[in-house]
């Protein structure tokens, strides 16, 4: 009996002790990998994260075997990127808890902004690259089915009774904020300062809404996939994607005014001092600009910020449509209070 | 007083009660205490009244009122169909019956959000399933009954898996007995079979309840999240605040409090009646 217990206490000894030895080997590998990989038989690879928001995935998959091509060759170093995609303001969350983004590529200079506010990313940022660190734009449009049978062709067509919107819902998805400030500036231009008018307007097109979606990427799938809708009030990339993906079943319409949406680029500060990538995180931006990164840009729908190459596209993007900027709302923290805050304008029509 | 711990710790069958309790405690707070404390801490950054007013804003308690009465049907739907379910694959042999057994957990096993993209599809009006119900003048995808259909979904296996061990244990030669005494097949249900369930029922009720007032992944697609429509439900609103540009923390802390509050009292309810059905049937 007494030998016997002898014997478990020793094993229940010999148990923890392993247990320890395992745990202290799986912290051992967990830093192990993350530090280990620098040098490898004389050929250098630098691994670099970008976090990103949702609909760039399939741009940045190209764009980053364009850069590592050149990176490679120009300096003979191996450059492997790891992307990271979700919901603007959530990726620049995780990045705040510490997703160890070495670049960002929001969908929003706001969400870069939040990132800065933690001392992460240092003062002025927007200026470290060109147009306000936006190496290419976007805006909204509409998808309607072939045929175009409600005979939409501007935001006043929304409005007819017998119209059904797909459009996201701006209180979960920073893209949808867009498609209701785009519709609000063309009220805007329609009745002037006449800011009831504007919510009567704004009202009566969020009442045609029939499924809002959390983010923009399932209102495509709304309309797209599960058949909903007339009309959906999307990024020009996403509709234009489509477009390709589904030839002959959907039009595109470009309003006669839009907003011009400048998703924007940074590098995170903090995390490359960290990971001695500051140089590699610095160039893998600056190359967006280039020529061949630029037609890159617009081969996946996004504009060019490079007039000349955005130009060479001018048969895949309506050049002519106005377009207004975030800054004719006082900036995107005037315009989230103004809007979207809780009990903000938009609440006031969407609820009442 | 020291021997006296000794003795008892002697006369454990099964040893290192030390050890593995120190590891049950570890992994619980861990795992469950300290995200659940935090929760609380963080909501406690707002005064009551602005907690109030979080919470009793016209589009949260629409939403605690959709979650909480879609959950319930769906619970109570799954209590039903997860009692026949469970009937057949305990009480008859036929080809395939391991696999519509393995197919129960299914739920558990795909992504939610898997599942929801796909009911959506089905269940919409240009869908295969969604065609039919129209043609009964019933809106499948982005409307309650939507949501309900999601929430079956997910809380079929809860019911079916806490009701299969109880209709295993109870012999046939009792349904065998009561038939040969003379009583009727549907009296030998009523009065042999169904008093044995409810506490297993009641079990799975509760867990299916519990995770579809909380439901996220399979309900985001098929409800619509109208709040004019009435199918927004608490988890979203809480993403949205979330994701929304003033990243609400505290906010979405105060209404997952409630949410929390409202599953353990739920659940504490469910356990109460059935520790008072227990004690009485002893």
């Amino acid at each position: 009996m007494n030998c016997n217990l002898l014997k478990s206490q020793k094993l229940t000894k010999i148990a923890a002790l392993g247990l320890c030895v395992c745990l202290l080997a799986g912290l051992l590998t967990g830093c192990g990998s993350s530090s280990g990989e620098a040098s490898e038989e004389g050929s250098e690879v630098i691994e670099l994260l970008n976090v990103s928001y949702d609909p760039t995935r399939e741009f940045y998959e190209a764009y980053n075997e364009l850069f590592s091509a050149y990176y490679e060759e120009t300096y003979g170093v191996t450059v492997e990127v790891t992307q990271s995609h979700g919901g603007s303001g959530s990726q620049a969350r995780s990045v705040i808890e510490g997703n160890e983004a070495d670049v960002v590529t929001l969908a929003l200079a706001h969400d870069i902004t939040l990132i800065e506010d933690e001392g992460m990313i240092d003062e002025g940022w927007m200026d470290e690259f060109e147009n306000n660190s936006s190496p290419y734009t976007s805006t909204i449009v509409f998808l309607v089915r072939a045929g175009n049978e409600k005979n939409i062709q501007d935001w006043d067509d929304l409005l007819q009774e017998d119209v059904d919107i797909i459009t996201p819902d701006p209180k979960s998805s920073g893209g949808a904020c867009w498609n209701f400030l785009a519709a609000w500036y063309y009220a805007q231009q329609q009745y002037g300062d006449d800011e009831e008018q504007i919510k009567e307007f704004m009202r009566a097109l969020y009442a045609n809404v029939l499924v809002m979606d959390s983010g923009a990427r399932g209102a495509t799938t709304t309309f797209v996939e599960n058949g909903q809708g007339d009309v959906l009030i999307a990024w020009e990339n996403e509709a234009l994607q489509t477009m390709e993906d589904y030839p002959g079943e959907y039009e595109i319409i470009t309003p006669s005014v839009s907003i011009l949406a400048e998703p924007s680029v940074a590098v995170v500060d903090e995390n490359v001092a960290d990971h001695g990538t500051s140089e590699v995180a610095e160039a893998y931006l600056e190359y967006l600009y280039t020529d061949e990164a630029q037609r890159l840009i617009g081969e996946y729908y996004y504009r060019p910020t490079n007039e000349e190459i955005l130009s060479e596209f001018s048969d895949v993007f309506d050049l002519d449509v106005e377009l207004c900027t975030i800054d004719d709302f006082g900036g995107w923290d005037a315009a989230y209070e103004k809007f979207f805050q809780d009990d903000a304008i938009f609440d006031e029509i969407y609820n009442s | 007083m020291g021997r006296k711990m000794k003795k008892k710790k002697r006369n454990r069958v099964i040893p290192g009660f030390g050890l593995t309790m120190g590891i049950t405690v570890t992994m619980l707070s861990l795992l469950i205490l300290l995200p659940l404390a935090s929760v609380l801490i963080r909501s406690f950054e707002l005064t009551p009244a602005e907690f109030w007013e979080t919470i009793t804003r016209s589009n949260v308690v629409g939403a605690f009122q959709t979650s909480i009465l879609c959950a319930l049907l769906a619970a109570a739907i799954n209590c039903v169909f997860g009692l026949i379910l469970a009937w057949i694959l305990v009480r008859y042999d036929f080809p395939g019956k391991r696999l519509i057994d393995g197919m129960i957990e299914l739920p558990f096993a795909l992504p939610t959000a898997v599942a929801g993209i796909t009911l959506a599809k089905m269940y919409s009006d240009q869908g295969v399933l969604g065609q039919a119900l129209n043609r009964i003048g019933i809106q499948g995808s982005y409307s309650r009954v939507g949501l309900v259909i999601a929430l079956v979904f997910v809380g079929i296996p809860f019911v079916v898996r806490s009701i299969q061990p109880v209709l295993r244990k109870l012999p046939p030669s009792c349904e065998e007995a009561a038939l040969m005494l003379g009583a009727s097949k549907g009296f030998t249900f009523r009065h042999v079979i169904l008093p044995e369930l409810p506490p297993a029922l009641l079990t799975g009720f509760g867990l299916a309840l519990a995770r579809g007032i909380g439901e996220y992944g399979s309900v985001i697609y098929i409800s619509g999240n109208s709040a004019k429509n009435g199918t927004q439900v608490v988890s979203y609103i809480i993403m949205q605040k979330l994701n929304s540009g003033s990243a609400d923390y505290v906010g979405a802390a105060a209404i997952a409090l409630v949410l929390l509050a409202i599953s353990f009292l739920l659940m504490f309810l469910l356990n109460m009646v059935q520790w008072f059905a227990a004690r009485r049937t002893q």
